[in-house]
């Protein structure tokens, strides 16, 4: 009687024991902890793509369904003379905004690297532009670029360079100038950091053997140092090419997007496209123009990532 | 260091003099701002606005800015908002953060690299391409012109770099304590808590404090998702709410910007080690 009982029990308990194993295979637990992720990505990040694609199609409003209409957002942007303005702006913004970045940030790590007293801190401090929230120091650059009491047309008074200052947002030059200032003080302390990093990785040895065959200073630089940080200014300026292509805050603070549209980024057109003018179709049709721009970028990204791996 | 010593050029002492010349300009670029916010937040306001008076004199001092900020408008509901939504996102994104990396790491299942690259591409993908679709989402789920709203989709951009840069810590703890607790009869979750998430606690704070400070300092979500003035954040409240038309009050803006990055300093000063590690382990914006 006793053991027909736990027979029973036995048979009863099979699939919860089944069940209780299955979760403990190692592939199941594995996809059971991604499945936040990929909820989260499917969710809030695929699904809206795929949204911003099939309304990229359409005429559609705020508030409105849109119209099918084929390619003609993504056939008439090249007609605007805004868009195609922005298209300049941006690959300006960027290209310029990384080439100085770069330079700033290998000059900066390799001063830091040389030094000893006071390396920790001054590396602390420097790095403060790039931890504060990017919408409030592009307020105080708009108080510093403000022309009749911002603090730089003062310096360039009192020092004589310019008397009647300059209006450093009004003329379209001089905006995109201003604005690309701004992006760089923000980012040089990341790229110094990171390339520091970097500097710090290459072995001493190499400096040395290369000073007894006879390399000079110079030589030493080009054939040692900069080999070695290829991969991480590899990485960063990518990285930093998405951003800076994609920035919003800066511009959209300080200028804008103007004046006369000279320095609207993608992201700022979109903004004032799709939420301003409520032209949604259309906002998407310019953000999407970048897509196939960002999927190059990132194929060539991890191609050279898995090249430095193998 | 040593590209400089050996023969040809000039000497170690020189190359470091010219290394302390080379950052003083670094020094007043990069800092100058930070002390013309100071400066301009305790300036009264015929001070600032005085034209026959150097910018750099400050004759007197004055609080009325911040008391501004604290009794005229709602700047400390703005900072509660942000400590809320920061909080919350980023104890979301480490949990998932956390199995994710472990999971990636550790476990062994079909798909798992081709998942791992699929992360590095998420983490790349910009909020500028995703935030007028967003905004449809996040309002068909209810949830707009609330607080939620960002809660929900700040771990879209801080999930991807959490589970990266957790996936290369998981990765160099030794696997053998692990082995030793699954022997004693601890299933996998359990070895994750009690084993390996105290020894991950530098690695664990790294991730925690990037995606601390991306959440309080993110704007454009913030923007596009809330409208109300009373739920919006810090970077949001004072760029929206302190400037009327072209008319821009500089000193309780600058009040408000001290006061709005100065948590994130705070935060960065006691946790450097650990904010560096973050950076160079993986990059996040620059």
């Amino acid at each position: 009687m006793v053991a027909s009982a736990t027979s029973d029990n036995r048979e009863a308990l099979r699939p919860v024991g089944r069940v209780f194993t299955f979760l403990h295979r190692e592939d199941v637990t594995g996809y059971l902890m991604m499945l936040p992720i990929l909820l989260l990505v499917m969710g809030l990040l695929a699904y809206p793509f795929l949204l911003a694609v099939s309304w990229s199609f359409t005429d559609k409003l705020i508030g409105a369904e849109g119209r099918f209409i084929g390619w003609r957002n993504f056939l008439e942007l090249p007609r605007s003379s805004i868009f195609r303005q922005t298209v300049q702006n941006a690959v300006i913004y960027s290209v310029a905004a990384v080439a100085l970045k770069t330079l700033l940030g290998v000059a900066l790590a390799l001063a830091l690297n040389q030094i000893t007293w006071l390396r920790n801190f001054l590396r602390g401090i420097l790095l403060l532009p790039w931890v504060i929230p990017t919408a409030l120091s592009s307020l105080v650059w708009l108080w510093m670029y403000n022309d009749l009491f911002g603090v730089l047309n003062y310096i360039l008074r009192v020092t004589g360079i310019s008397q009647e200052g300059y209006l450093w947002l009004a003329s379209p030059n001089l905006a995109l100038f201003s604005v690309i200032v701004v992006n760089v003080w923000r980012g040089t302390p990341f790229f110094g950091i990171a390339v520091l990093g970097g500097l710090q990785t290459i072995p001493e040895e190499l400096y040395e053997a290369a000073a007894i065959d006879g390399a000079g200073v110079w030589r030493r630089f080009l054939h040692v140092t900069l080999p070695h940080l290829q991969s991480v200014l590899a990485v960063v300026t990518l990285f930093s090419t998405i951003w800076t292509f994609f920035d919003f805050e800066i511009v959209y603070i300080i200028t804008r997007g103007g004046p006369m549209n000279s320095t609207h980024l993608f992201a700022t057109l979109a903004y004032q496209t799709g939420l301003i003018a409520g032209k949604l179709g259309e906002a998407v049709a310019i953000s999407l123009y970048l897509f196939p721009i960002l999927v190059v970028m990132i194929y060539f990204q991890l191609l050279y990532l898995r090249r430095m791996e193998v | 260091m040593g590209w400089l010593v050996g023969r040809g050029g000039w000497s170690r002492q020189t190359y470091t003099v010219v290394a302390y010349l080379v950052l003083i300009p670094f020094l007043l670029f990069n800092l100058f701002p930070f002390v013309w916010i100071a400066i301009t937040s305790v300036k009264p306001n015929q001070d600032l606005y005085n034209t026959a008076q150097s910018p750099f004199t400050l004759s007197r001092i004055t609080l009325e800015h911040y008391q501004f900020l604290f009794t005229k408008i709602a700047f400390p509901v703005w900072l509660r908002n942000s400590l809320v939504v920061s909080l919350a996102a980023t104890g979301i994104s480490l949990v998932v953060g956390i199995l994710t990396g472990y999971s990636l790491a550790r476990l062994r299942f079909r798909g798992s690299t081709w998942m791992a690259t699929g992360i590095f591409v998420t983490y790349l993908v910009p909020p500028a391409l995703m935030f007028i679709p967003l905004a449809h989402v996040v309002r068909a789920l209810g949830l707009g012109n609330s607080p939620l709203a960002l809660i929900v989709t700040y771990p879209t951009f801080l999930v991807p770099f959490c589970s990266w840069m957790l996936m290369g810590y998981f990765k160099t703890i030794p696997k053998e304590i692990e082995e030793c607790a699954m022997m004693d009869g601890c299933g996998r979750i359990q070895t994750l808590i009690r084993i390996v998430l105290p020894v991950s606690v530098p690695g664990l704070l790294s991730a925690g404090i990037f995606a601390f400070t991306l959440s309080w300092n993110e704007f454009l979500y913030a923007l596009v998702f809330i409208q109300s003035e009373a739920r919006k954040t810090v970077p949001v409240g004072v760029v929206g709410q302190m400037v009327l038309g072209d008319v821009f009050f500089w000193g309780p803006l600058m009040a408000a910007a001290l006061l709005g990055s100065l948590p994130v300093v705070l935060v960065y000063m006691f946790f450097q080690r650990y904010f560096v590690a973050g950076l160079t382990a993986g990059a996040v914006k620059g």
